[in-house]
């Protein structure tokens, strides 16, 4: 057990999963992601000299540009690429060694890869903190951050709640992680919306049930439940992970978002998207003051923020690291 | 089946049936070098049939790597024809350059000089899993 605060334990901290941080650490991530908002001039300079290098072996946009600009706002500078082929991996250059290259230049670095597990290859290889931005279909942890930023901003907790997650919950990193992220927080009551042919893993269903506090549900029809849902998280139903077209045609619609469905919902559910969204969600309800999805890539970047300034122990100004957590402050006003 | 004794070694006891090749080749032991004797599909009281393994002239065993793939079995150390130890293999908690990951989206697959690294996560199941991807290893 570390005898450090969070935050300092923060510093020079490695981020590859959200394992590497304590339920504290991530309760400190979304006060601080709070108190940046609500601050944004005032926290322009705390990154002030510092660089993030950004290597992106694969291509993404929301992803990069929010790494890049959390360090812009926070006063720091980017450098990094987009894509291998604007590398030395096109010579055939190892992650290790572009790691060791890089941190003499950078002093956080954030890197996604097609490869799982490559963001572990890389911490490993360097002593400045290393962000995963998503390697493969393994692990995205500031996405789950964004999404528990979201949950805090519009509940003000992130335990107490019905979350409903609908679509291809086997093969979707972020349904995962979320699932077993907020089961470290306890107090959650899934609902797990899907197909049978894109149920929830074991594994995942066996951390739900490792939880005392937390239950779970699985159905097939999103209508009959919505009414239930304090959270409504979608995930696009890929063609591809049919064996069949018409299983796939039969339910592609039953699990599309529409003015219609929502109209059955609680007036302040919140409906969160990883992004990007296909057909999934109706563009109609991007009007519907429930769609939570776009705030959660302004989350996302708050977040960030908060993450690369903690792991470079650079104090936001006028931040107490001590105060009284939000999740707490809450339920002790309720 | 009679089977001469040594005198000098390591008896490896209750192998799963069928599998002492295996275990060999997990161990590091070459049967092409080695002096040994190979016992297989032979009667046993505890588990219905087992195989049994003698080494003369080999008195250091990975027990970590038996547990991995024989963890029923048991070591007899064997000194001047007298059984003057038994071990039992463990369970390690980590295994490395043992097994390799099966998922070829897995970095081990690209990254060159990069370690082959599983821990355990289900200690009854047995399972491990990578450390890189948390891909279940494939015996």
């Amino acid at each position: 057990m570390s005898s450090l605060s969070p935050s300092e334990d923060f510093i020079g901290k490695s981020v590859v999963t959200l394992d590497d941080l304590s339920t504290e650490q991530i309760e400190l991530l979304l006060r601080k992601a709070q108190y940046i908002d609500a601050n944004r001039k005032l926290v322009s300079h705390t990154c002030d000299g510092r660089v993030i290098a950004t290597l992106f072996y694969e291509p993404s946009t929301r992803t990069r540009l929010s790494f890049e600009t959390a360090m812009l706002r926070l006063g720091g500078r980017v450098i990094g690429f987009a894509g291998a082929q604007q590398s030395s991996v096109s010579k055939g250059e190892s992650i290790a060694d572009t790691l060791k290259t890089v941190a003499n230049f950078a002093d956080v670095v954030a890197i996604r890869h097609p490869k799982e597990g490559a963001a572990l290859v890389a911490s490993e290889a360097v002593d400045i903190p290393v962000i995963n931005a998503g390697d493969g279909g393994h692990m995205h942890p500031t996405q789950t951050l964004a999404d528990l930023c979201t949950l805090q901003s519009r509940f003000g907790r992130i335990n107490d709640l019905t979350v409903g997650l609908c679509g291809d919950l086997t093969f979707g990193r972020t349904v995962h992680s979320l699932i077993e992220t907020l089961c470290r927080f306890g107090n959650v009551n899934f609902v797990l919306i899907s197909p049978d042919e894109l149920k929830t893993p074991q594994y995942v269903i066996d951390r739900i049930n490792a939880t005392d506090n937390c239950t779970y549900v699985e159905v097939k029809d999103l209508v009959s439940v919505i009414g239930d849902l304090d959270v409504l998280y979608m995930t696009r139903v890929q063609q591809e992970r049919f064996f069949n077209e018409d299983d796939y045609l039969r339910l592609r619609d039953t699990y599309i978002l529409d003015e219609d469905k929502l109209r059955l919902a609680k007036k302040d559910m919140a409906v969160l998207h990883p992004l990007p969204r296909v057909n999934e969600i109706a563009v109609e309800v991007d009007h519907d003051p429930r769609a939570a999805y776009f705030e959660q890539v302004k989350n996302g970047m708050l977040m960030r923020m908060a993450l690369e300034c903690s792991v470079l122990g650079d104090e936001l100004p006028g931040f107490d690291p001590e105060g009284i957590d939000a999740v707490n402050a809450k339920e002790v006003a309720a | 089946m009679e089977v001469t004794s040594i005198t000098e070694g390591i008896i490896i006891d209750h192998v799963p049936a069928g599998t002492a090749l295996k275990v060999l080749n997990y161990l590091n032991i070459n049967p092409a070098t080695t002096r040994l004797a190979l016992i297989m599909n032979t009667t046993s009281h505890q588990f219905g049939s087992k195989d049994i393994i003698k080494i003369e002239g080999e008195q250091d065993i990975d027990l970590d790597v038996l547990g991995l793939v024989a963890r029923q079995a048991t070591v007899d150390v064997v000194h001047g024809g007298k059984i003057v130890e038994k071990l039992t293999p463990n369970l390690p908690e980590h295994v490395t350059n043992v097994i390799s990951c099966v998922n070829p989206r897995c970095v081990t697959t690209i990254e060159r000089g990069i370690k082959q690294r599983f821990h355990l996560v289900h200690s009854e199941r047995k399972e491990y899993r990578c450390d890189y991807c948390d891909e279940e290893a494939k015996f």
